[in-house]
């Protein structure tokens, strides 16, 4: 029997991340892993937590694996890239948040210069979210890492022009995330598309729910994004990211099941994120991003 | 929505004085304005007036491909001139028109297989436009038929139900209304559907031409209408035809719905 290959009319946009070592990602003509029809020509990126503060909330078996680096985002950053091999770092401003450290801009800005140093791999920077705070800080380290072409996030519909203003003089990409409302997610493209800042700098998050906790809706709106991109719709033709470890990490199961629990709920909550069409997964676990890269093998070259 | 823009027509007296005095800039300003506002093709009338239509036709495409590479929609009921407004299209064209006339059907469906063109097929013959859908269909269907015969995709035809102004002939609208409708099930790939939209308000006082327009429009975009022969300049008509087919599920919702679509 002849099999029906869908052809879409559109593509997604191809963002690239990084100075250094740049990475694209996005860039798909078909929906991912189905034979003959995915034509994927950056396969999906896997992006490793790194905090400017010691994440005190994190689970032993987690923290663990990164030794006395966490109380040196420096080096913590290196392990990562060096041992890890992750495709990028994402650097959380955590000690910038009011009711943690409630560090400066500059403070975080000096933190991420010498990161940008230190490795090669490209960046994704987000705030603390407290959002008049990141306003500042974010404003800040944008403008340190100027022609570093890191992606900085996150803008969402009532906290926006200033991260745009600021990522469009410094060059940078941007997350703009609507949680859970494909329409305010279209409506926030055109928004920030409006200041001038190009679409295919931007980089779509629908807010991450995980396994047990929200992942079907968090999958459902993104298959729906990607079929619109996919059939025309500017702007939602837009790569997608999931902040996979934050929210695993922060179930019961993970924290107080058993050893590998955590592990194979952020590995299982990623995997079906790749299915639904994303293309940066933000993990936290070593032994996770290795399983998850291995995934990402398979399904793209089986 | 695929639309046509129908400015560049011979009929108005603008695009009629520019073919006369050769003024290229008239022509590419209504090109250009008409992409502007979204037309995904250009209609390309030289008019009845034309001394020389061929040349007419030859002037009015070059013109317009100095300033855009838009598919282009050849309207002309002269065989030689078709041929020769298919020859100078860089992109794929449009033939606009034929009808279930046999020797028409011959003549440019065989054109439409030679120059790898769509053809837009209107719903009538020599005994003219039938009163009732039914006997439209009956000519969709020989439409069909012609495009198996010629070895054309029925994905390429573009039926055209020929919708008569509404002031002289009233009862035709719901009826055409229904083959846009019934015309889905004729073949597959099914067939693509277009109206001569601004055909509906000839002749109507000028101060409801337009309404009369958009509220036809939003009607047969309800009915499944893909194409529409249109005023893309027309602002209203265009909000309308964007909200109809934002209610039809065609495009995601957002506030700034209207500009989204502009954007694409």
């Amino acid at each position: 029997m002849e099999r029906l290959i869908e052809k879409w009319q559109d593509k997604i946009s191809e963002v690239v991340i990084g100075a250094k070592k740049p990475i694209k990602i996005g860039g798909e003509t078909g929906i991912y892993f189905i034979d003959g029809e995915d034509k994927c020509p950056n396969p999906p990126s896997v992006a490793m937590e790194v905090w400017d503060m010691e994440p005190e909330a994190w689970p032993e078996t987690l923290k663990s694996n990164f030794g006395s680096t966490l109380k040196d985002p420096v080096e913590w950053a290196k392990l990562c890239a060096d041992k890890f091999s992750t495709d990028l770092i994402c650097l959380r401003l955590a000690s910038t948040h009011p009711d943690t450290k409630n560090a400066s801009g500059q403070e975080a800005g000096k933190t991420l210069e010498k990161i940008l140093k230190a490795v090669s791999v490209p960046l994704i920077v987000i705030g603390s979210s407290a959002p008049e705070k990141d306003n500042e800080v974010m404003a800040h380290c944008a403008n340190v890492a100027k022609g570093e072409n890191c992606l900085f996030g996150i803008a969402t519909q009532n906290n926006y022009k200033t991260l745009t203003a600021a990522c469009l003089s410094s060059g940078h990409s941007i997350i703009s995330e609507a949680p859970i409302d494909i329409n305010i997610a279209k409506q926030l493209n055109i928004l920030i598309c409006d200041m001038q800042f190009p679409a295919d700098k931007i980089v779509i998050h629908h807010a991450t729910g995980a396994l047990g906790y929200g992942l079907e809706y968090t999958y459902s709106i993104m298959e729906r994004t990607r079929l619109a991109g996919l059939s025309g719709d500017k702007m939602l033709s837009m790569p997608m990211i999931n902040f996979v470890g934050q929210e695993v990490w922060r179930t019961k199961e993970a924290k107080t099941g058993q050893k590998d629990t955590g592990i194979l709920w952020e590995v299982v909550t990623a995997t079906a994120y790749l299915n639904s069409g994303a293309d940066i997964l933000v993990m936290n676990h070593p032994k996770a991003v290795e399983e998850i890269k291995k995934a990402i093998k398979k399904l793209i070259y089986n | 929505m695929f639309i046509i823009g129908e400015r560049i027509n011979g009929m108005f007296k603008d695009v009629a004085k520019a073919i006369k005095e050769k003024d290229k800039a008239v022509i590419q300003a209504l090109a250009l304005k008409q992409v502007s506002c979204k037309a995904n093709a250009l209609d390309v009338n030289v008019g009845p007036a034309s001394a020389n239509p061929k040349e007419a036709m030859e002037w009015l495409i070059k013109a317009i491909q100095e300033v855009t590479d838009i598919t282009l929609a050849i309207d002309t009921t002269k065989q030689d001139v078709m041929e020769t407004g298919l020859s100078l299209c860089k992109a794929k064209p449009i033939i606009n028109s034929a009808n279930a006339n046999e020797e028409k059907m011959k003549n440019l469906f065989s054109l439409a297989k030679k120059y790898n063109a769509s053809i837009i097929g209107l719903t009538m013959d020599k005994a003219g436009i039938p009163k009732d859908s039914e006997g439209r269909m009956e000519l969709a269907m020989k439409l069909v038929a012609a495009c198996v015969e010629y070895g054309i995709d029925t994905s390429e035809l573009y039926l055209d139900a020929v919708i008569l102004p509404v002031n002289v002939a009233q009862p035709h609208a719901k009826e055409v209304l229904k083959t846009i409708r019934d015309s889905k099930m004729l073949a597959d790939p099914a067939p693509k559907t277009v109206l001569g939209l601004s055909n509906v308000s000839q002749g109507s006082s000028m101060q409801y031409k337009n309404l009369i327009n958009r509220t036809f429009l939003t009607m047969a975009i309800a009915n499944g209408l893909d194409a529409a022969i249109m005023d893309a300049t027309d602002k209203e008509l265009m909000d309308s035809l964007i909200t109809a087919e934002l209610l039809m599920e065609k495009q995601l919702y957002c506030d700034s719905y209207l500009e989204a679509y502009r954007k694409k």
